[in-house]
This record gives structure tokens, sequence and C-alpha cells, in this order.
């Protein structure tokens, strides 16, 4: 008898998944340990993208370590970029010129709306909508004409400064943005038809990584993920920064703290960010887009062709970097996956002592543990697409 | 059967491809094999890092890639080529290299972007420092990150190494 149970034993069995895996968004591992159909426990396992950025960034100067922010959480390169300057712009005590402001919440909020439609896209694609991705990524690449209008560039943009932003915008840009001001509104509803409603969509997502607002805030949530559970934390919001404290909006939060909530929350905030982008461009203000700063900031470049003095000033900042007061400093930023903090320790050279990144998503990555025990394997699915990770900016 | 090809109408088309009308063509299986492979190549959904996201861009409806016959799979068996799309590091190259070698042959490889191709501004002590120190690159593609319009000519041009192949895979006809 004892023989025949030692025989009948049953174990839980390990399963790998990723980190090539079409559903894993990018490069996450995970270590399944499943009773029969069921979770049991959830292991991420991370640093398959770790490219030494915080290290990188020791070895360069505050202006170049910029372009190495695009490409942190590369869905939303401008938001990422927004919250490097905004933490160097305290750091050395400047203030961008009121137009810049605009500017930058302007193309802070279109990188939010195509970061959101990138998620949708995803998540929606990994539970089985094949049709939504293509709709979203319609849009996205609306957004992304815009971005070219601005910089040249779709993705990897550099186009906020420290002081300011790069270039002023055109009015063919904002005639642009108009357009889509407008337009954007009549798209939402596409997607809400195809899943709002979809009967495959509620059972893949209601009741799905419910995780309580208490729970949330002791895992380190930030983002529409925490704001799913019921608390209205927006640092947009709360500690203001760029020209967020002259726009009205609203924060929507959830109720079921489940998956299809955070979906909602996302979709509301789809809404919320046409609404700035509106308000912005009825109250952008004329003016210059560089803060005169010229300790810090770089002289315009039609000065540095044709002036000495302005070359030499270009030249010293480009190669020694701006003399920076000793200090350390820790400024978070709204990006659309969370919040996103930048920690500088400056020894009064022109490079930083230490930079170090607090990214949204190598906090959410953690919380996966906690989300998918109890559900089906296929719910680790849905479970990595609703906190909204990018293994760029987790393993950094 | 022995055809005199001297009585009826062969039309030849192009060097090595002679149409008797309506609908008889004679060619080498050479060129017949490399046609069907170049019509249909399917690359692996496999993204490392930025250039996956321009890689899915290229798939969507407004560039669509569906129109070169390339259909994204998602496992490797199914697949006849990879695209490195994002930084390899030093971690995951293993990974890479498992991949590449579940493709069945002929396979082909495509790095895209810049850190793929040499690193890119990744000079670190975990990146690689460009795929073809452990893969067989057939075709490079630059930029950082390529738009998806550079992807597709990337992907013709492999295109064109692929209509010109003689030897290298004759052993899988």
């Amino acid at each position: 008898m004892e023989k025949v149970e030692k025989i009948l034993e049953t174990r839980e069995l390990n399963v790998n998944m990723g980190p090539q895996h079409p559903a894993t968004h990018g490069v996450l591992r995970l270590v399944l340990e499943i009773d029969g159909e069921t979770i049991v426990n959830v292991t991420p396992y991370v640093g398959y993208l770790h490219r030494g950025i915080e290290k990188l960034g020791e070895s360069l100067t505050y202006f170049q370590g910029l372009p190495l922010t695009d490409r942190l959480d590369y869905v939303s390169a401008m938001s990422n970029n927004i919250g490097y300057v905004v933490a160097v712009e305290r750091l050395f005590g400047i203030d961008p010129p009121e137009r810049a402001k605009f500017i930058r919440t302007i193309v802070g909020e279109l990188s939010r709306i195509s970061n959101h439609l990138l998620w949708l896209a995803t998540h929606a694609l990994d539970i089985g909508a094949m049709t939504v991705f293509l709709y979203c990524f319609r849009e996205r690449e609306w957004i992304l004409d815009l971005f070219e209008m601005i910089c040249g560039a779709r993705l990897t943009v550099t186009y906020p400064r420290v002081g300011g932003v790069r270039n002023d915008v055109s009015q063919e840009f904002l005639d642009s943005l108009y357009k889509f001001t407008e337009e954007f509104p009549t798209r939402i509803p596409e997607y809400e038809t195809l899943i709002d409603k979809n009967r495959i969509w509620l059972k893949r997502t209601v009741g799905i990584g419910v995780i309580s607002a208490e729970e949330a805030i002791n895992w380190g949530l930030t983002g529409p993920t925490l704001r799913g559970s019921g608390v209205q934390y927006d640092i947009r919001k709360h500690t203001p920064y760029d020209a967020y404290d002259k726009v009205e909006f609203e924060v929507p939060i959830g109720t079921n703290c489940d998956t299809y909530d955070r979906y909602r929350c996302r979709m509301h905030e789809l809404r919320q960010s046409n609404r700035i982008l509106k308000q912005c461009l009825e109250k952008l203000p004329p003016g210059p887009v560089m803060a005169d700063t010229p300790k810090f900031t770089l002289p315009p470049k039609d000065f540095i062709l044709k002036d000495m003095e302005h070359l030499i000033h270009q030249f010293i900042l480009i190669t020694k970097g701006p003399t920076v007061p000793e200090g350390e400093i820790y400024v978070a930023t709204e990006v659309p996956k969370g919040e996103l903090g930048f920690y500088f320790v400056s020894d009064g050279t022109g490079k930083p002592y230490r930079m170090r990144i607090r990214a949204p998503s190598f906090v959410h990555a953690s919380v996966l543990s906690r989300l998918c025990v109890g559900h089906l394997v296929a719910d680790v699915i849905a479970n990595i697409g609703t906190i909204d990770i990018v293994l760029g900016e987790c393993d950094r | 059967m022995l055809i005199d090809t001297s009585t009826i109408g062969l039309v030849e088309v192009e060097e090595g491809t002679k149409v008797l009308p309506p609908n008889l063509i004679i060619t080498s299986i050479d060129k017949v094999v490399n046609w069907s492979r170049l019509s249909s190549i399917w690359p692996v959904t496999f993204g490392l890092a930025c250039c996956a996201i321009e890689m899915m861009a290229a798939g969507a409806a407004h560039y669509d890639f569906d129109r070169f016959g390339i259909i994204f799979r998602g496992s490797p068996r199914q697949s006849d080529c990879v695209i490195i799309a994002g930084t390899v590091t030093k971690k995951m190259a293993p990974v890479v290299r498992r991949v590449f070698d579940q493709i069945p042959e002929p396979r082909y490889v495509v790095a895209m972007g810049s850190c793929a191709c040499s690193g890119g501004i990744f000079r670190t002590y975990n990146t690689v420092q460009g795929c073809d120190t452990f893969l067989p690159v057939d075709v490079f593609v630059p930029g950082c990150p390529p738009r998806p319009e550079t992807l597709m000519e990337g992907m013709i041009l492999l295109q064109e190494k692929m209509r010109k192949e003689q030897a290298r895979w004759s052993m899988w006809r």
C-alpha cells in the first residue's frame, strides 16, 4: 500500500516561459510552477536586456545622457526624455520658458496616447483580438507622423532638451495636431465597440489579476496599474511639472481592481490626454522655447555658425559639461506606465556621479508573482499585458 | 518525349526561362525553388528591444509586410528567417543562438538596427558588439531604430539574395 502511494504522488510542474515568447512583451522570462492548469507560483527573471544604461550615464555629460532615455521605454520615448530633462533642470536650478513647457506637455500627452494605443494593441492581440491591433496601429502611425513633423524621428526622438525643447513647432504641425484632436475622440469608440462588451474579452479580463488598493500601494505600483485599484494618485496632479498645473483634466480610477478596470482606466486616459492636448493648443503662448541661462544651456545654432564666442561656449559645454552645484536630487514624473524617477548624485563636475532610474516596469514585473497565483496558465498572458511593462526600462 | 523546340513557339522571357503559350514554363529547379522561397519568407515573432516596435509597425496595417509574403510566426520551427530586432546582451545571446538553431534550414538572419549590427550606442560591459559575432548575418539594416521602410528595403535585399542562390542550400531541395 505504501509503495502504491509513493508511485501515485503528484508534484507541481515547472514550466519555463520566455525569453523568446510572442506575448511576454520583449525578453521577460517567467518560471511557472503549476498544479494542473492552476498557477501555484510565478518567478520573473529579468536582466535579458540589461544594457548598462545607468553605468553609461555616469560616463556621459548631462546633455549626452539624454539619448539614452529614449531607449529606456521605447514605446513612449518623449515622456522619458521629459522625465530626464525635468530632473536635470531641477538639479541645475533653471526654469524653461512657458512655450517650451506647453510644447513638452503636448508631446508628453501625444506620447501617452501612442503608448496606450500600443498597449491596447498588444494586450488585445495576446488575448486573441487581432483587429484591435490593426486599428490601434493606424492611429499610432498618425502620432508618429506628428513626431516626425516636429523633430524628424519617429521613435527615438530626443526632442526635449535641458532648458526647453530643441526647436519651435511649426504652424503646419499645430494645424495637423488640431485635426488629430478633433478626429481622435471618434476613433476611441471604434476600439471599444470591438472589445468593450465582447464576451471573450470579458471572460478573459473581468476578475483576473485582482489586487486591492492597499496591496497595490505596498507593492509599489504606480500609474494606471495603481489607479485601476481605485487609488487616485497621479504625479501630474499632485506635484505638477511642465504645464500640467495650467490645464484641467480628470484622473480616472477603477473600482473592481481587476484587468478590465485597468483597461477602462487607460481608455479614459486616452480621452483625458486628448482633452489636455486641446487645452494646450488653445493656451499655447508665444515666446522663446529655450531658457536663457548661458551657464547651463547651449547657445542657438544660428549664433554658433556665425559667432566665435558662442562657438567657444558651445565647445566648452559639450566637452566639459556644465558646472553643476553639488548635491543630489530625485524627481519623479508621470510617464504612461507609472512613476518614472531620476535620481542624480552630483559631485560638481559635468557628469553625474550616479544616475539611478526608478523604472515603473521593474516594480510592476515583480507584482506578477502576486497577480498570477490561483489563476490559469492562460491568464498569465492577460496579467503580463495589464501591468504594461517594457523590458528596456525594466532591465535598463 | 523529346520536343523539337525549333518548330513550336517557345518564347524566352528572361535568361534561362522559356514560356510555351498558353501555360507551359521551362526553367531550372533552382529558379522555381528560389522563387517560392523568396515569395513567402516567414520570420519569427522575436523582438528584443526598440527595433521590435518598428518591426511591429512594419507588420501592421500602414506598411503591411503581408504583401511581400512576410508573415510573422510564433515558433522558430515554422520560420525561415529571424530578424534580430534590438540589442543583444550577453545574457540573451545564447537564447538568440538557440532560436536560430531551432529554425529549419535553409535559414536567414537579418540584423535590424545599430545595436544588432555593431552594438550601437551601448558600448558597455553587457552588450554584444554586433550579432554577427555569433550568427551568420545575411542582411544588415542600419538605423536607430530603422524606419519600417528601411526594414522593408532590407527584406527586399534578402529576397534578391535568395533569388540568386545556387549551391548553398542545394542539399535541402
